[in-house]
């Protein structure tokens, strides 16, 4: 039976779609560390020139180095996608590549100063005078942020298909500029890039919090915590806006998602907030219900009318259950990590210092792989929810998959492949991060810290 | 139908990044044959630091103008791209995998101590640095031979690229980057001041120059029997350039023979050069062979228009960065290293 399941899936379009997610989904975290940690490093860079404080300078050094490692990756896991584009996408990219390719040639360009200065940044350390060194940093940040914006606007575009027209079956009218700034890019690049820099706050905020709960409460160590930490902590309650942006966004162009969403089957007014569920028998089953709750979220007003899955035939739903909850998840974390800022905030107004509860540690400790479960389930949100559709009521994925034969195998070499890259990038995280530290670190200890 | 100027300066653009990727990144690629032969972990322990330096600091930038072309490709010449990238899905994937292989064990290396470790890690980075080369080359072998129709997996996805012109094509580009990294790590020894790996290098490039001159010679003899119709236009407008790469391997050969390393480079990179510029200009206005022209795999102009003006502003950023950070590394440490 597992085996058949396996051959059912490899010669199937699922086959392309688990080998695209995966391997986007696996690029993302890395993605996110890419766009966000490059500011953190220089922050501290930074203060660590400004004030000769051996603890920043030492933070500033570990870091780039892991950053070293982590854009590696995140360079050649970004390039498969490229690949996958066009070896298992190609009916998208041959009918569509010339409307919404324009924003992967932009990026390309981004990606290439990235590297270029992440390059003398990293090997530049101890070549360059400090305060060129600096500023060398400040092309990856730009450059980082530009990178994410792009590459996200062509998502968006799939969302939001515009900048073309199809008669008799021709591309005609193609606008690439048109496709590129479209409706959705907005929303959804300024989510990405505070997810990013959500990411990159808990997540390296979580190995100070593991440290410190294991005894080590030096400067260095608290300052590991803090200077990330702020980053994610500032991030949430914007997001959490931009968030309802987005999901207004979603409500007016993409009705279907925000039903999946939700799982609302029947269209109205005095729709019902749903949490939790499961969706089967277009009904939301086992799920709490805040009455006339989507109806005020969406129109500020009990009576909105909120269009359900109803409007659509069945073959055009997207897999409900799981995008409904896949939402309710990131919403649920996002929540959850504002009242960790929230706590963080309060004990910083009253005493000026961090909470002094180990719960709190434990909390932080906890914040950076939350924020990374957050943000999957927020791709998982809005990819699943645009099903069966590729192009947003232009191209259904069916027809855009490549149909050469054995194409499915793509998926296992790729799992095969991405098991071991998982295990090596774990294994070496974990050995940087337990590189010997002194106590407390001195002028000598920041001079001797090789970054590459 | 002719092209559009701006679809050919796109095109001549593409091209400009497949040579730029081959004499940079294949060089990279190269520097891992070359540390799979360095010999055991002590005695190739020297070597190996060489590689990694030289390597190290370059080749994520270097690996970037393959996305350029990517992009490019899919942007301006959509069908092409989607002709290209499904028959040759097979290959294609390899490459990818072999890319993430290298790229990530290189990086791994150089953040663990342990000898085991290194091992494991330099032996993935090596081994990949071996097989994505050769997996390009077969693609590019495919294309050559006329082996990929137009339209969405139209060819064989087995013998597009299992085929004479295509391993020729994979042996070759292996051969390339091998000689490349050879010369370009001459110079880097001698600056860094390794006579003694200097030579070794410099053997290895005239042993692996010997090699892919027969290489490209044989494949004169290949393509004519396998791909017709591309030996036949190789012989029209590409004769001077594949003059041009004939006499600059010939010259790079005396060169390396008189111990010229820096000019070597110059006319190692123009060999190798071209011979992608010959095969280029055989195969124009196709970019397909037999039946898929410029013109007809050309997106609409507006695209065009907006590609190329993103690409020229990208490239008034990019180059000066570029040009830095290849002086910056090329230049001995001012600062005594530790």
């Amino acid at each position: 039976m597992g085996s058949l399941g396996l051959l059912t899936i490899i010669s199937s379009p699922l086959a392309a779609r688990s080998q695209m997610g995966f391997s986007l989904g696996w690029h993302i975290i890395v993605a996110c560390l890419g766009v966000g940690m490059p500011a953190v490093v220089l922050f501290a860079e930074w203060r660590g020139q400004r004030s000769s404080d051996p603890s920043y300078q030492l933070l500033a050094r570990r870091w780039a180095r892991t950053l070293g490692v982590l854009f590696a990756v995140g360079a050649v896991s970004g390039t498969i996608l490229s690949f996958e584009m066009g070896v298992l996408w190609s009916g998208l990219m041959d009918n569509y590549g010339a409307v919404f390719g324009l924003p992967f040639a932009i990026e390309g360009f981004a990606f290439f100063i990235e590297a270029i200065f992440l390059g003398i940044y990293l090997y530049g350390w101890d070549r360059l005078a400090p305060r060129t060194h600096l500023l060398s940093g400040v092309p990856i940040v730009v450059a980082g942020v530009a990178s994410a914006f792009f590459v996200v606007t062509a998502n968006a575009w799939m969302n939001n298909p515009q900048g073309f027209m199809v008669v008799g079956g021709r591309l005609v009218g193609v606008d690439p500029w048109a496709a590129m700034f479209n409706p959705a890019s907005w929303p959804q690049t300024t989510h990405m890039i505070l997810a990013a820099l959500m990411v990159t706050g808990f997540l390296m905020a979580s190995v100070y919090a593991v440290a410190i709960l294991r005894g080590r409460r030096d400067r260095y160590h608290r300052l590991g915590l803090v200077v990330p930490l702020v980053v994610g902590v500032l991030a949430t309650p914007v997001q959490i806006i931009v968030g309802d942006w987005a999901a207004r966004y979603v409500a007016e162009h993409q009705p279907t998602k925000l039903a999946a969403m939700e799982g609302l089957f029947r269209s109205g007014p005095h729709t019902p907030l749903s949490l939790g569920g499961i969706y089967s028998g277009d009904e939301l089953r086992g799920a709490l219900h805040i009455p006339d709750g989507l109806s005020l979220l969406v129109h500020l007003d009990p009576n909105g009318y909120v269009a359900g899955l109803d409007r659509v035939p069945a073959d055009l739903r997207p897999p409900v259950t799981i995008v409904h909850l896949a939402f309710d998840v990131m919403v649920l974390i996002g929540f959850a990590l504002l009242a960790l800022g929230l706590w963080l905030g309060y004990c910083w107004w009253r005493r000026r210092e961090l909470p002094r509860s180990r719960w709190f540690l434990r909390a932080v400790a906890v914040s950076g792989v939350a924020a990374v479960t957050a943000m999957e389930a927020g791709w998982v949100t809005t990819e699943v929810g645009r099903q069966p559709w590729i192009v947003y009521q232009v191209l259904r994925v069916d027809d855009a998959v490549n149909p050469a034969p054995g194409l499915g195998w793509g998926l296992v070499a790729v799992l095969v492949v991405y098991a071991a890259l998982t295990a090596a990038t774990v294994f070496v995280l974990l050995r940087l991060a337990r590189t010997p530290l002194p106590t407390a670190p001195q002028e000598r200890d920041v001079a001797e810290f090789q970054v590459i | 139908m002719p092209a559009d100027p701006l679809a050919i300066t796109l095109l001549a653009l593409t091209w400009v990044g497949v040579t730029a990727y081959m004499l940079l990144a294949g060089a990279d690629f190269g520097g891992g044959l070359w540390d799979l032969l360095a010999g055991g972990s002590r005695r190739g322990a020297r070597q190996r630091a060489l590689i990694e330096h030289s390597v190290g600091p370059v080749w994520e930038a270097n690996h970037v103008w393959l996305i350029f072309v990517l992009v490019l490709v899919w942007t301006a010449f959509p069908p092409l791209f989607a002709a290209v990238s499904s028959t040759l899905y097979i290959p294609l994937t390899l490459v990818a995998l072999g890319v993430i292989a290298r790229g990530s064990a290189f990086a791994f290396r150089k953040a663990v101590t342990e000898l085991w470790q290194r091992r494991l890690f330099g032996a993935a980075f090596a081994f990949s640095s071996v097989i994505t080369p050769f997996f390009l080359g077969t693609v590019g072998g495919a294309i050559i031979s006329g082996r990929v129709p137009p339209g969405i997996a139209a060819g064989d996805v087995l013998t597009s690229w299992c085929n004479p012109t295509s391993l020729l094509a994979g042996a070759f580009t292996v051969g390339a980057c091998a000689y490349l990294a050879a010369v370009y790590l001459t110079a880097d020894a001698q600056r860094e001041g390794h006579p003694d790996l200097a030579e070794a290098f410099r053997r290895r490039g005239l042993v692996t120059g010997s090699i892919v001159g027969a290489l490209a010679l044989a494949g004169i003899f290949v393509v004519r029997a396998d791909a017709p119709l591309l030996f036949g236009r190789l012989l029209g407008a590409a004769l001077p350039v594949v003059l041009i790469s004939i006499l600059a391997g010939l010259a790079s050969l005396a060169l390396l023979v008189s111990r010229r390393f820096t000019l070597v480079r110059l006319t190692a990179g123009a060999a190798v050069a071209a011979v992608l510029w010959g095969w280029g200009l055989a195969q124009y206005p196709y970019v397909l062979l037999p039946s898929l022209t410029l013109a007809q795999a050309s997106a609409p102009r507006a695209t065009l228009l907006a590609t190329a003006v993103s690409v020229a502003v990208g490239l008034v950023l990019l180059v000066p960065s570029l040009a830095w950070l290849l002086l910056l590394f090329q230049r001995p440490r001012v600062s005594a290293p530790r």
